[in-house]
């Protein structure tokens, strides 16, 4: 077990160089500079007064040194400043905006699962019938639909046209005049429709993957052994066949971070959230180098602490793994 | 035999159907769309859907239902383009790691691992930004960070095709190691991809969709799904038309290539009974 845990933890390791060097000389070799955006418009920015401030910035070297530098600073967690005006370490600016981000894709999840799997379930079980052929059709409605109009729409209807939820933002103006109670209902009412729409994003995928691995689960041996002993219908799907069918969807988190938090970037945008995927959103229109680099990292991280996580969970409930 | 097959799933037919239209759609623009799609005509700006524009005009003036016919154009070239790209280095890198195995093919897998847990999109909008949107940037990047299933698809085929006899026979006459790749196994590993390549499409609409909805697509004055969509943004409260039509059109052609190829892979898995 922990001679498999170190394996993977080793893996991990090597996948993140590798994640922060491809990031890296993609972002770096890319022709343009983020001083073309301050000199274009600004006529007091001389070559010589940009020459200073790319080397300010340490973007005279080579990028490979460029690289080796950044990564001894980001090991000891400093990300560089903001190429933005304010000028404010690259980390500080995510860590204020983390919470709100992670507080929408955990709720998200939660609600991803709860859905996904009984749909996913209840399709491969009655594979092939009028409801699972309905659901394949709804299923497949979700993958096709752009996420970002269905937000549209839908802030158009229960924001303006029925006017009954905020159309964006976090909290009310009022917000610190209310009571506990009225704080947590306030801020239900300004997440339900980000939450809602994360959660339709990732629905489809999630349920169509939950009816493969219990489709398969179901014509293994066991099952028939299962039957022929004579157990009930529902103790074959739900404690041979799940138990089987819902690990490889558990390792789909780890996975499904990475597309989660590109979902935030549109939604925080449309519903203007001040979260991580704005701060992106924002730092690439400006070309913040420092700050879209310290967003790799930190999805980067997510990632692979969610596939590690899975790999334990993994572990834990295979005995398979654990031997070997 | 595969046609036999397909023709009895009526929801892919209605899919192959759709996709067909859009194709001839995206062929035939000039000669059905009823305005010129950037003619701006200042006396008819947000006109709603009626019998002179059937899909309404947009603050410009310009004939909505022409933009959206151009628009097929582009999404539907985005789309294919992007995911030609993305195919191309699925099969090279797929069929090398699978074909040679042992360090190349770890290396090759190593960096499929790491593609997937990159954040594509982040680097999609920075490359974009840095570079300056135009259509071929879009489908190019699309392409380059969307190959990762392909490689694995095309390998998982490799592995079990070159233990194959008809690969050792062409060995054995001395067919050379691309031409065994390429002119024996390839073809054989190639009914995956197809289903592959038409879900893809879909996904590469969806892609440029949102990356013009950011600001980064295809740009305005060229006619997109997603630009016609963002550009009405701002009046959606007084034009619905604006943005309800683009999406309407984004959903039912990602829809109808989900099912066409879904039904294609139903029709090729010989263990489905249809």
């Amino acid at each position: 077990m922990l001679s498999y845990l170190s394996k993977k933890s080793f893996e991990l390791l090597i996948t993140f160089f590798g994640i922060t060097l491809v990031s890296f000389f993609l972002i770096n070799l890319t022709p343009g500079k983020p001083t073309d955006t301050l000199s274009e418009l600004n006529p007091k920015m001389t070559p010589e007064a940009r020459a200073i401030l790319e080397k300010h910035w340490g973007l005279d070297k080579p990028v490979h040194i460029r690289y080796v530098i950044w990564l001894k600073n980001v090991s000891r967690l400093d990300f560089g400043a903001s190429l933005s005006s304010d000028m404010r370490p690259a980390w500080d600016k995510i860590r204020e905006r983390f919470p709100i981000t992670i507080l929408i894709n955990s709720i998200a999840i939660f609600f991803i699962f709860l859905i996904a799997v009984p749909i996913g379930i209840h399709s491969a079980v009655k594979a092939n019938s009028l409801s699972d052929k309905f659901t394949t059709l709804a299923v497949f409605i979700g993958f096709a639909m752009p996420t970002f109009w269905l937000a549209l729409i839908l802030q158009f209807i229960f924001g303006v046209w029925l006017n009954i939820l905020p159309v964006s933002g976090i909290k009310s103006l009022n917000y610190e005049s209310l009571s506990l109670v009225q704080k947590i209902l306030d801020s239900a009412r300004h997440l339900c429709l980000p939450i809602f729409i994360t959660v339709f994003g990732s629905l489809a995928g999630i349920s169509r993957y939950m009816r493969s691995t219990m489709q398969e689960a179901l014509s293994q041996e066991y099952i028939v052994t299962a039957r022929a002993k004579g157990l009930s219908e529902s103790k074959v799907v739900y404690k041979h066949a799940l138990r089987n069918a819902i690990l490889p969807v558990i390792t789909i988190v780890g996975l499904s971070i990475p597309g989660l938090i590109s979902g935030s970037v549109i939604f925080e945008t449309i519903f203007a959230i001040p979260g991580v995927g704005q701060l992106l959103y924002q730092a690439a229109m400006s070309r913040d180098y420092n700050v879209i680099m310290a967003e790799v990292v930190m999805v980067s991280v997510l990632t692979l602490l969610g596939n590690l996580l899975a790999d334990i969970g993994y572990a834990i409930a295979d005995p398979r793994i654990r031997v070997k | 035999m595969f046609w036999k097959r397909f023709k009895k799933n009526k929801l892919a037919l209605t899919g192959g159907v759709l996709v067909f239209g859009l194709l001839a759609i995206a062929v035939f623009a000039p000669f059905i769309s009823p305005y010129d799609p950037n003619t701006i005509n200042m006396d008819d700006v947000l006109q709603a859907p009626g019998s002179r524009h059937i899909l309404g005009t947009d603050d410009l003036g310009r004939d909505i239902l022409s933009r959206m016919i151009y628009g097929t154009r582009i999404s539907l070239s985005v789309g294919f383009v992007a995911i030609a790209i993305a195919t191309i280095i699925g099969i090279i890198l797929g069929s090398l790691a699978g074909y040679y195995g042992k360090l190349i093919d770890s290396l090759i897998m190593r960096l499929v691992d790491i593609m997937l847990s990159v954040p594509t999109f982040f680097l999609l909008l920075t490359i974009i930004a840095i570079v300056g949107p135009s259509i071929w940037i879009v489908m190019f990047v699309i392409g380059l960070t969307g190959w990762m299933s392909i490689a694995r698809l095309v390998r998982a085929e490799f592995l079990t095709l070159k233990e194959r006899e008809f690969v050792l026979a062409a060995r054995s006459i001395g067919a050379t190691d691309a031409r065994i790749i390429f002119r024996h196994i390839l073809p054989n590993a190639m009914s995956p991809v197809y289903v592959s390549f038409i879900l893809g499409v879909a996904g590469a609409i969806l892609m440029e969709s949102g990356l013009s909805f950011l600001g980064f697509g295809v740009q305005p004055p060229t006619p997109s799904w997603g630009n016609i969509l963002t550009a009405g943004r701002e009046y959606m409260e007084v034009a619905w038309w604006l943005i309800f039509f683009p999406g309407l059109a984004i959903l039912v052609t990602c829809l109808s290539y989900y099912i066409l190829g879904e039904g294609i892979r139903q029709a090729l898995d010989p263990k489905l009974k249809i």
